[in-house]
């Protein structure tokens, strides 16, 4: 029996057996430097600066003024339209700023923020939720959406919109597979904190009540694995599988996790929930309990500080908008060869050119690293068309011609080789043997489509409000024409009408006399006069009629 | 012989009637050539072309009467865009009409602003806000950057400025081997 092909065969919940994503790669790991310590709490820094936009979709819309006092958990900018999400206080302190600050993006360029000068109190503000397990899944996203939580695996998309578009989900897939090497802060969190992990999952499953829940981790991190398994028992819990997958790069990929797990592919442009899966990272599970059971919006993640250009590798648990010079500090101050910091891993990471810049909702690594560790790479040569890239691209694309297009400025040709479907993972640009920044090229090409539709977006309002003018303009003149018309028909007619309106004002001057008879008002102030009173009229009314003689006889 | 000349006259007045309907139903007012030209140029509507916008432009390219390559805000990409649609081949800039630069808006010195509305008056795109006597000011979001109220201000208080990049519409550089090409 065969399936329609636009209805694919059912996902089989059993994961028997794990299928394999094209391409990818075998990095050497080096998570361990980071997560064998414990999770350190990196303070309260005496700034800090959040950005308000922490996440994908509209930036959030700020709710306080400087000087303001903030609690720790107060909503300080609230979210705007259909995709945002809101910003908390992390701490207590007066709001010091309102103001374009450097933020954490490839551009370097300064964006809106909130600056907060910390008082170390950390004096809370009190809200409060029922029970979950008491709310309806949709008074259950409201607080998902109020408490500001987005995808902290790295994308930042507000996690209320990602459950709240479902249809029917069979799969639930928790993404715990963190597969750059160095970044270890879904590995800290799951080992330590396995149990908040499992709670959050089972609020997210009351939310979306898929078929199967499933928590993916690595089969190279047996701690975190471990710790799930014995959370799951203490906790009783027995519809949550903890599943394994092989340790290839990009497997913690959305759509490679989903490939390696189920053997379904994501359609090309579509979105997991397509094919009824919903895939949500570990640290956004464990931020989900925190604001259901805790009642603490998203106030801190887990950040991984490492790389050979720091002294002391490890775990962060870092309040949003703490400046990476606080961080840097926190993990014993650079070494002497550090060469630049990046955030994000090695393979997908960016450069930031000032430590000013803060951890954000989806800041899940720093990396300091020296001219040794991540040599700057040697000139690019010409494409040789080995094909190494296209062998290696986990998302089946045609790397060679992506590159050919976008550096031609091709962007339709990029598009139709599906530029979109690119993950920026990396794979292509580290096999390449001409050391070409591939990923650059598309990045630019990406960016430079969004930055043209926004134009024509732009182009499409100045033609609208021009051609409203040009109606507006027209209609005025059109309004002045029916004007003149009307006065000079007023004017042709004003002898005939002569006549008409003297006769209509008589009528009227009729109508109010006739009116005031029937009434009965005569003058007030002459009625009960004394005879001093009645004496002056007399002799005024006298002296009027001597006046109006005398200039008679003039 | 009857028989067929009645039919095909029938048919003739049938197919005839469904057509004759089928263009009063169906009437298209504008050139549909020129809603495509129009798409590809900037909007911008500052006449640099010699036309008095962007639309009146497009009608001139549609009727023949005016070349490709004169709107310097829109540039090469452009007169590129316009070669592909018109299936012709791409020119370079005329200089007559100026040369391509970025993007920029202007804003109002308010100190120096009279009130006057003469800028008012000038804008295409009614991006200037103000009334006689009172303070002006630019919308600087709605701003082509066409600089046509420059002119007519009687005390120069309207400069031109760049436009401030900003994270949504921030691309990354091309990668530097690929910028000698």
């Amino acid at each position: 029996m065969t399936e329609a092909p636009h209805r694919p065969a059912p996902l089989d919940l059993s994961f028997s057996r794990r299928y394999r994503f094209h391409g990818g790669l075998h990095l050497e790991n080096c998570r361990a430097a980071a997560s064998d310590q414990p999770i350190l709490p990196a303070g309260i820094p005496p700034q800090l600066v959040l950005p308000l936009a922490q996440h994908i979709g509209e930036p959030a819309e700020c709710l306080v003024t400087v000087g303001e006092r903030v609690l720790r958990g107060e909503c300080i900018a609230q979210a705007t339209g259909k995709i945002s999400a809101p910003v908390h206080a992390p701490t207590s302190g007066t709001i010091a700023a309102i103001e374009a600050r450097p933020v954490p993006h490839p551009s370097g360029l300064p964006a809106p923020c909130v600056v907060i000068d910390t008082d170390g109190a950390d004096e809370a503000a009190v809200a409060g939720t029922p029970d979950y397990t008491q709310l309806e899944p949709e008074a259950l996203l409201e607080v998902l959406r109020e408490s500001g939580i987005v995808g902290l695996g790295g994308a930042g998309f507000p996690t209320a919109v990602k459950l709240g578009r479902r249809n029917h989900v069979e799969l639930l897939l928790i993404n715990g597979a963190e597969c750059e090497p160095c970044i270890a802060c879904d590995d800290g969190l799951m080992r330590e904190r396995a149990q908040d992990v499992i709670e959050g999952v089972r609020i997210l499953r009351h939310i979306v009540q898929p078929a199967a829940t499933v928590i993916a981790v690595e089969d190279n991190m047996p701690e975190a694995e471990q710790a799930l398994h014995d959370a799951l028992v203490r906790l009783g819990e027995t519809g949550i599988r903890v599943l394994n997958v092989p340790a290839i790069y990009p497997t913690g990929g959305e759509r490679q996790l989903i490939r390696v797990l189920t053997g379904h592919e994501v359609p090309s442009q579509g979105f997991p929930a397509d094919i009824g899966i919903i895939c949500q990272n570990v640290g956004t599970a464990a931020a989900a309990h925190a604001a259901v059971n805790r009642h603490e919006p998203l106030l801190s993640r887990i950040v991984t500080v490492t790389g050979d250009g720091v002294r002391h590798a490890r775990n962060f648990e870092v309040l949003l908008g703490t400046p990476l010079a606080h961080l840097i500090e926190a993990a014993g101050g650079y070494t002497e060869q550090i060469e630049r910091l990046l955030i994000g891993g090695p393979m997908m990471g960016y450069t930031v050119s000032t430590e000013a810049v803060p951890v954000i909702k989806t800041t899940n690594c720093v990396l300091a690293v020296t001219a040794h560790s991540m040599p700057a790479p040697p000139p690019a040569q010409p494409c040789i068309r080995c094909g190494r890239c296209a062998e290696v691209c986990p998302a089946t694309l045609l790397p060679q011609q992506l590159y050919w297009h976008a550096r031609a400025g091709n962007h339709d040709a990029a598009q139709d080789f599906d530029l979109f479907d690119c993950i920026e993972c990396g794979c292509c640009a580290h096999v390449c043997p001409s050391h070409i920044p591939l990923v650059q090229y598309y990045r630019h090409a990406k960016t430079a489509i969004w930055a043209e539709e926004i134009q024509l977006r732009a182009s499409d309002i100045a033609r609208e409000r021009h051609e409203a003018r040009l109606a507006r303009i027209d209609r005025i003149k059109q309004e002045r024409a029916a004007q003149l018309v009307r006065k000079k028909q007023a004017l042709s007619d004003k002898a005939a009408g002569n006549d008409a309106r003297q006769g209509a004002i008589q009528d009227a001057l009729e109508r109010v006399r006739r009116r005031k008879e029937s009434a009965g008002i005569t003058p007030r102030n002459t009625d009960n006069l004394t005879p001093e009173q009645q004496q002056k009229i007399v002799e005024v009314e006298q002296r009027r009629r001597d006046r109006t003689r005398q200039q008679d006889t003039d | 012989m009857l028989t067929a000349i009645i039919a095909l006259g029938v048919l003739a007045i049938v197919i005839g009637a469904v057509l004759g309907y089928a263009a009063i139903r169906f009437h298209v007012d504008s050139d549909p050539v020129v809603d495509q030209i129009d798409a590809l140029l900037p909007q911008t509507q500052c006449g640099q072309c010699t036309y008095a916008g962007c639309r009146p432009y497009a009608e001139a390219i549609a009727a023949g009467e005016a070349d490709i390559n004169q709107c310097p805000p829109g540039g090469e990409v452009t007169i590129q865009n316009l070669a592909d649609l018109l299936g012709i081949d791409p020119k370079p800039l005329n200089p007559e009409h100026g040369e391509h630069k970025e993007k920029t808006v202007v804003r109002i010195d308010e100190e120096v602003c009279i009130g006057c509305t003469l800028c008012i008056q000038a804008c295409p795109v009614d991006a200037i806000l103000g009334a006689p006597k009172q303070m002006h000011t630019v919308i600087v979001s709605e701003c082509t950057g066409c600089n046509l109220c420059i002119p007519p201000c009687p005390v120069e208080c309207i400069h031109i400025e760049p436009v401030p990049k900003t994270l949504r519409d921030w691309s990354w550089p091309l990668p530097a081997e690929a910028r000698h090409d």
